[in-house]
């Protein structure tokens, strides 16, 4: 006992997953429950002239149709952050209809639901709404959203621009050290829009119980508590403390499972409309064609260099799509957390982003994995690479030349950025001496060297990542438009016979929490792993929580636990006091047990435990139990940063990229379960490999999607990946209680630009400065054609 | 339409629409829902079981070309309350994480290794080619099959 910390302990949740017995959303049954199925928009921009509902509600097995005019919910699901513009004009903020009205926005809004007694029914009436639409014309590029005379997506207002904003030093100072540079390098590409295809699709389920006059809204999300606040006191204005929120096991999310989406609340209004249990489960293509997007920025960007190749500025413009209406986090996303990202690991000291931030008639972009720091990461990585190019520089040498020094937050002070943010902790020379000695640079080079005589095409790419997790704290958030606290909420229920049952209001979609917390649980507390269950997922069982995204679940939600954990040591050692007949201070906890210091006398965890449910004998004036709740608001984000490193070749004749070897060097802080975080490692890298070669969500210019489904869009495959070699180094972060910084996004930052610089690396002796993502056969061939 | 299937042993008749497509019927019928849906053309195979010993995805047939055939679904990889040693080996390489794929890749993985009883890692790559995983990048994945092939070969 006490050395479940570290170690690379099996998952528990494992044994449901692969016996079949897992418990995602679409396989709950209910008895009367009835099947949904939409209506939607076959147009991005359309008046909406006639809806034709009588023939659907006359088909076999319907219980009801609904439109917008059957008026659910006018006042849209709502959007949980508000970035106003530059000159103080405020946020311009749409309705989000849960069905369309009279205008379409994007392609698959919808406009009716139909509801029957089978998912068949349901299907076959729907094809019977007859829906009589005026295409209009679009417009799906965030740039051109912002051309004069483009077509409007709110009629509202006189442009498409939802915000803009800047962030760092003065423009004009930025600009000026630009033109005294030595040396100038210069980017212009697109972050290309991803669909982020989690392999669940999306599930709810709503039953409004009459009789109780309650509703449970069983739901595939990652934010059971958030999504209950939006729907009751935003979209329906229902009391929330007459809905029950489920959402248990989930498969996967990354990001598209954050917000809270038009479905939920429709079908929560409607369950209350028939009176039964209504299913919805979105198909693949309604996915690809309503779960938020992520990415899709238009990028500008300058960055200058002195001559021995030290960053002296660094200016970037970018156009960045917010789609049809705002999602829950969208306006935070190409915001706060990208452009307080903009510091990268370097010493740069002048820096300046603008962003202007346009509706487009596509579907809402929110966060996908990353979110704002995938492509800040890009962007940096991409143009000192190129820079150092230019400028007859090793990539390798030009960033050890601008790394941040290292600091561990503690002995030397955190890091002041010029973009609001202050690092923790950081030792970024750290992970990428470790990463080349995992790749072995010099012998590559030769390798390389030699492979080119022989006609083959080798590249290496670096990329340096830092990335903030954990945002916080509350009132800085406040400050910059959240409007949620950031903090999390755990509580632990120590049971008479010492049994404990912790509610954590993150949620787990994949990453372990039901172990991981578990064994730092029964660490601090000294007791078995199998003595600790962990429940999260069901607001009725958890007091509140803020969800899991942004790699906050151990970070945030894992340091409330340990604050639980502390007030239940704090008042068992009173209990145990009392029962020693010995002073609290003479006291020590280990292995599960207070002794007095220097005798044989202990009391174990477990006697305590009864005792305070049994308190015949006790301490005066304590209360009985031993049950704490804690809300923990962190002081600041936390930084994990890495170094990757591809590998690549690249087919001569077919122009198709293989990646040979991807590396991986981390550092996220303390580690609880090595074995999970490589796991999350291992997932990011996929997902940024993904963004590098082959994703990619394209809208042609009438706003159809011409990428909506898996025979379009390539999400990697078993036999696109190289294994992935890992390492680490540990920089604890100085600020939470285990010193962790967090994993789950990691990968997807770090990776892209690293696969992509190698690629150029392989082609630059062709004068190939650059490709759009993703790099498919068809666009690196032609690049090196040029 | 009258269908019998043997599913996981055990034998079953049920009249059914005949436009069901055999995933359906097994999790909206005979409530068997570690079988999943993760996409409608045939590419994720979240849905993919054992037909007549050949992993083959259960979107792609109607539940009426099922009759008189034998499936394994995931359900029935257990024997007597023991994991299977692709199950075991899942668990012990960290070759899942959000399990919804899981189901799938455990019955192509049954496949992998009766066709590839010493798989290599590009036999795996390409047996899996038609499974996707979006939480582990299949690292884990590869190594669970490769452990789980040495522990059945004994």
């Amino acid at each position: 006992m006490g050395s479940f910390i570290g170690k690379s302990v099996k998952r528990r949740e494992d044994a449901r997953f692969l016996k079949g017995a897992g418990r995602y959303t679409d396989d709950i049954k209910l008895p009367g429950m009835t099947q949904a199925a939409f209506v939607r928009s076959p147009y991005a921009h359309a008046k909406v002239l006639s809806i034709d509902t009588s023939a659907a509600e006359k088909a076999e097995g319907v219980v009801a149709v609904f439109t917008a005019k059957d008026g659910c919910g006018q006042y849209g699901v709502p959007c949980g952050w508000q970035v106003d513009f530059k000159n103080g004009d405020t946020m311009r903020e749409p309705v989000h209809p849960l069905l369309a009205g009279d205008k379409i926005r994007h392609l698959g809004e919808a406009v009716a639901i139909v509801i029957a007694e089978s998912l068949e029914q349901a299907r076959d009436a729907a094809e019977l709404v007859e829906v009589d639409y005026e295409e209009l014309a679009a417009v799906t590029d965030p740039g051109k959203a912002m051309e004069e005379g483009a077509p409007l997506v709110h009629d509202d207002w006189e442009d498409n621009a939802a915000f803009d904003w800047c962030i760092g030093n003065d423009r004009a100072e930025v600009e000026a050290a630009l033109e005294k540079a030595h040396h100038v390098t210069e980017m212009e590409f697109r972050n290309q829009r991803l669909a982020p295809n989690a392999m669940e699709p999306r599930s709810y389920i709503a039953d409004y119980d009459v009789n109780g006059d309650k509703w449970t809204l069983y739901t595939s999300t990652q934010n059971p508590h958030l999504i209950r606040l939006l729907l009751c006191a935003f979209a329906l204005g229902i009391p929330e403390h007459k809905v029950r929120v489920v959402s248990r096991d989930v498969g996967g999310g990354f990001g598209s499972k954050v917000y809270h989406y038009t479905e939920e609340a429709l079908l929560t209004w409607a369950s209350k409309e028939i009176g039964r249990p209504v299913k919805w489960t979105s198909d693949r293509s309604e996915a690809f064609l309503t779960d938020a997007h992520g990415r899709d920025h238009v990028v500008k960007s300058r960055m200058g260099f002195d001559k021995e190749g030290n960053i002296v500025a660094h200016l970037t413009d970018e156009y960045c799509a917010m789609g049809a209406y705002l999602s829950t986090f969208a306006p935070a996303i190409p915001t706060y957390l990208h452009g307080t990202l903009f510091q990268g690991v370097y010493t740069t000291p002048l820096i300046h982003l603008n962003v202007v931030a346009p509706f487009t008639h596509t579907v809402p972009v929110d966060a996908y994995r990353g979110a704002g720091r995938p492509e800040a990461t890009y962007l940096l990585e991409r143009i000192i690479s190129k820079g150092a190019r230019e400028m007859g520089m090793d990539p390798v040498e030009i960033r050890f030349k601008n790394f941040i020094p290292a600091f561990d937050g503690v002995e030397q002070p955190g890091y002041q950025t010029q973009v609001a943010l202050q690092y923790d902790s950081g030792n970024y020379e750290g992970t990428l001496k470790r990463g080349l000695e995992m790749l072995g640079y010099e012998d590559f080079r030769k390798e390389q060297e030699e492979a080119r005589k022989n006609g083959k095409l080798l590249g290496v790419g670096f990329s340096t990542y830092i990335e903030g997790c954990g945002i916080a704290p509350s009132a800085v958030v406040g400050a910059l438009g959240a409007r949620a606290g950031l903090y999390e909420v755990g509580q632990v229920r120590v049971q008479p016979t010492g049994k404990v049952s912790v509610f954590t209001g993150s949620h787990s979609h994949g990453q372990g929490h039901e172990t991981v917390f578990a064994q730092f649980v029964a660490d601090k507390l000294g007791i078995p792993m199998d003595d600790v269950e962990i429940e999260h997922g069901d607001t009725d069982q958890v007091a509140f929580g803020m969800g899991t995204y942004g790699s906050r679940s151990l970070a945030v939600g894992g340091s409330a636990i340990i604050k639980s954990v502390e007030k239940i040591l704090e008042k068992g050692a009173k209990i145990a006091a009392h029962k020693l007949e010995a002073a609290e201070e003479d006291l020590e906890y280990a292995e599960g047990k207070w002794t007095v210091k220097g005798t044989d006398k202990s009391v174990s965890f477990g006697d305590v435990s009864l005792t305070a449910y049994v308190p015949h004998d006790y301490p005066e004036g304590l209360e009985p139990g031993l049950d704490f709740s804690s809300f923990y608001d962190p002081v600041n984000f936390t930084y994990p940063f890495g170094a990757h490193i591809a590998v690549v070749e690249v087919d001569k004749d077919t122009g198709r990229v293989r990646l040979k070897r991807f590396i991986a060097c981390d550092d996220v802080g303390n580690v609880m379960n090595p074995m999970i975080v490589e796991g999350q490692i291992h997932g990011g890298v996929a997902q940024g490999i993904g963004q590098a070669l082959l994703e990619e969500v394209v809208y042609d210019t009438s706003g159809q999607m011409i990428s909506g489904s898996y025979m379009d869009y390539a999400i990697p495959r078993a036999d696109d990946l190289p294994m992935i070699e890992t390492d680490r180094t540990v920089t604890p972060c100085p600020h939470n209680p285990l010193g962790v910084k967090g994993a789950g996004e990691a990968g997807a930052i770090g990776a892209t630009p690293a696969v992509v610089n190698a690629v150029v690396d392989a082609l630059a002796h062709l004068g190939v400065t650059d490709i759009q993502m993703p790099l498919t056969p068809q666009r690196v061939w032609k690049a090196m054609q040029n | 339409m009258k269908i019998s299937v043997t599913v996981n042993g055990k034998d079953y008749s049920h009249d059914i629409e005949p436009r069901i497509s055999l995933v359906q019927y097994l999790r909206e019928v005979l409530d068997l829902t570690g079988t999943h849906v993760g996409c409608d053309t045939s590419s994720c195979g979240a849905c993919t079981i054992s037909f007549d010993g050949n992993a083959v995805k259960s979107c792609t047939l109607l539940a009426v070309q099922s009759d008189g055939h034998e499936i394994t679904t995931i359900e029935g990889m257990a024997k007597n309350g023991k994991m299977h040693p692709i199950q075991e080996a899942f668990k012990e390489y960290h070759g899942l994480q959000c399990g919804f794929c899981t189901p799938g890749m455990v019955m192509t993985a049954t496949d992998i290794i009766e066709h590839h009883p010493e798989p290599t890692e590009d036999e795996i790559r390409h047996g899996l080619k038609g499974n996707f995983c979006r939480c582990t990048g299949y690292h884990n994945i590869i190594k669970s099959i490769q452990h789980a092939a040495e522990k059945i070969k004994g």
